[in-house]
């Protein structure tokens, strides 16, 4: 019983998403302009300095760039519910509102991890090659886990906004700065001191940095560090997102 | 079956409902009236785990909605005032994701979906999505959402706004049938005096989040001198036009401003 409730969840958010083609392609559109634009652009200055392919390095940011997007935009899609009114037929529902935050982020998380995948499919037809095929099992794995993670952070500021209105907020003050100083598109090596701390502090450069060590064997963590960090911040965001979804008033 | 004492809620310095109390009999069908803002759907809301009280105590199905709001939520169906269905899903489908989140064996929800559906008269749009809808199709979709699991009390807040007179007889055909049938009590709220007066086995008054009177609709009538439930309910609550000002999520919003300032 408690596995049919959380799959009916996951199963809406699927079917939400699949039947919002504009959503797909537009999430998909921006981490591909990057991805050219940036690849193709910083290419030569990239091997010139001797770090090897840009494309390459830069594939595994793309990914991260679109399963945070795509992540978050899921997560805060409780908004959505609250203004259609659908919210409060899942609020009078008999089950344990845990149960409900994570039966949809579980399914926010799923989409989001199937951007990625697509992001990755994409990157291939532009020159990124993984060094082993075989790495992109575990590789789906950090995928999945860094879409958790971030489902729950836009669960849990959903929870925290009324309307769509902080929607912007969110974007430029949140999303943005997570992208752009997670090291997604330039080395963490030699870095400047500030900078090298923020980067420490952002969730989504160990997400990346998994990805590099297991596409391309070049992170600079490391693959154990990376994993906990991403493990530990999961467990904390699903708690804290649940917690404010509990809070709901409607 | 409802059980409600003292009952207060406050937003901000906004007092919504002022120290109510009421009882619902099992079986019972009980219409709640009063014009705009005066707090009926902040009740239902308290009634319905959706919003804490300030003070005072509810009891529905002999559970308490703050203690043990997993009970009472197994106990009730609710058709909401404003909508909410998920547009993106079909109406079968916002059928099916009910059935499932309140346990319903398969085969049985899959009968009574068709059974439903069929009522509501939407089986044969029953895999068109939602938001293809006219408003009176949804208002029905979601009556027939809130009856699938046959619950032992249903809160109806304005089910029939927005109704043609064909559908809403044949609604309340259903949920009187259902109440005698299975002793469904049933607590809604209208503004057509004269559905109240005619379905409602008991009726109260609240305005201004008081209840100012309580009774069957003749004990209601021979109090005031009325010879209607419309005249009885004006003569009670007055004839100023009410803003709708007073909805709870507007009151929330204030308090949430006021605590930031």
């Amino acid at each position: 019983m408690f596995m049919n409730k959380i799959y009916i969840l996951w199963l809406r958010q699927i079917k939400r998403w699949l039947r919002s083609r504009s959503r797909i392609v537009g999430s998909l559109a921006q981490p591909l302009l990057f991805l050219l634009a940036l690849g193709y652009g910083f290419s030569s200055i990239f091997q010139e300095a001797g770090q090897g392919n840009y494309i390459t390095f830069l594939a595994p940011g793309i990914i991260g760039m679109g399963i945070i997007f795509t992540s978050i935009f899921s997560g805060m899609e409780v908004i959505w519910d609250r203004q259609f009114g659908f919210l409060k037929e899942t609020l009078v529902a008999p089950m344990p509102r845990f149960n409900i935050m994570l039966g949809r982020t579980l399914g926010g998380a799923t989409i989001a991890t199937i951007q990625g995948v697509i992001l990755m499919i994409l990157s291939m037809f532009f020159g990124f090659r993984p060094e082993h095929l075989i790495s992109i099992v575990p590789a789906l794995g950090v995928m999945f886990l860094m879409a958790l993670l971030f489902t729950s952070l836009g669960t849990m500021i959903a929870s925290l906004l009324e309307d769509m209105q902080g929607f912007h907020l969110v974007m430029n003050f949140l999303v943005m700065p997570l992208f752009f100083l997670s090291g997604a598109l330039f080395p963490l090596e030699g870095l400047p001191k500030t900078l090298s701390i923020i980067t420490r502090l952002d969730p989504l450069s160990y997400g990346i940095d998994a990805l590099r060590e297991l596409f391309l064997g070049m992170g600079h963590y490391g693959l154990a560090m990376d994993l906990v960090v991403l493990t530990l911040v999961t467990l904390l965001f699903l708690g804290l997102g649940s917690y404010f979804f509990k809070k709901i008033q409607v | 079956m409802i059980r409600v004492n003292n009952l207060t809620k406050t937003f901000g310095d906004f007092t919504a409902v002022n120290d109510i109390g009421f009882s619902v009999k099992p079986g019972e069908i009980f219409a709640f009236l009063g014009p705009n803002g005066a707090g009926k759907t902040t009740t239902i809301k308290m009634l319905t785990t959706l919003l804490r009280p300030t003070a005072g105590s509810i009891l529905v199905n002999g559970n308490d909605p703050v203690k043990s709001p997993e009970a009472v939520r197994r106990s009730f169906g609710i058709v909401f005032q404003d909508q909410s269905l998920d547009d993106e899903l079909t109406a079968w489908e916002n059928m099916e994701f009910h059935g499932v989140i309140y346990d319903l064996p398969k085969p049985l929800r899959r009968e009574r979906i068709r059974q439903l559906l069929i009522f509501v008269d939407l089986w044969d749009k029953k895999d068109r999505l939602a938001k293809e809808f006219s408003g009176g199709m949804k208002r029905r979709l979601e009556i027939a959402r809130g009856l699938l699991h046959h619950p032992k009390v249903i809160f109806l807040d304005e089910p029939t706004l927005g109704l043609d007179p064909q559908t809403r007889n044949h609604m309340w055909e259903y949920l009187q049938e259902l109440n005698k049938k299975e002793g469904t009590t049933v607590f809604f709220t209208t503004h057509y005096m004269e559905e109240a007066d005619r379905v409602a086995q008991r009726v109260a008054i609240i305005d201004h989040g008081k209840i100012v009177a309580m009774g069957t609709s003749d004990e209601l009538k021979k109090q005031t001198d009325a010879l209607t439930l419309e005249e009885a309910f004006l003569s009670l609550t007055g004839k100023t036009i009410r803003d709708e000002s007073a909805k709870a999520t507007d009151m929330m919003r204030r308090m949430r401003r006021a605590w930031r300032k």
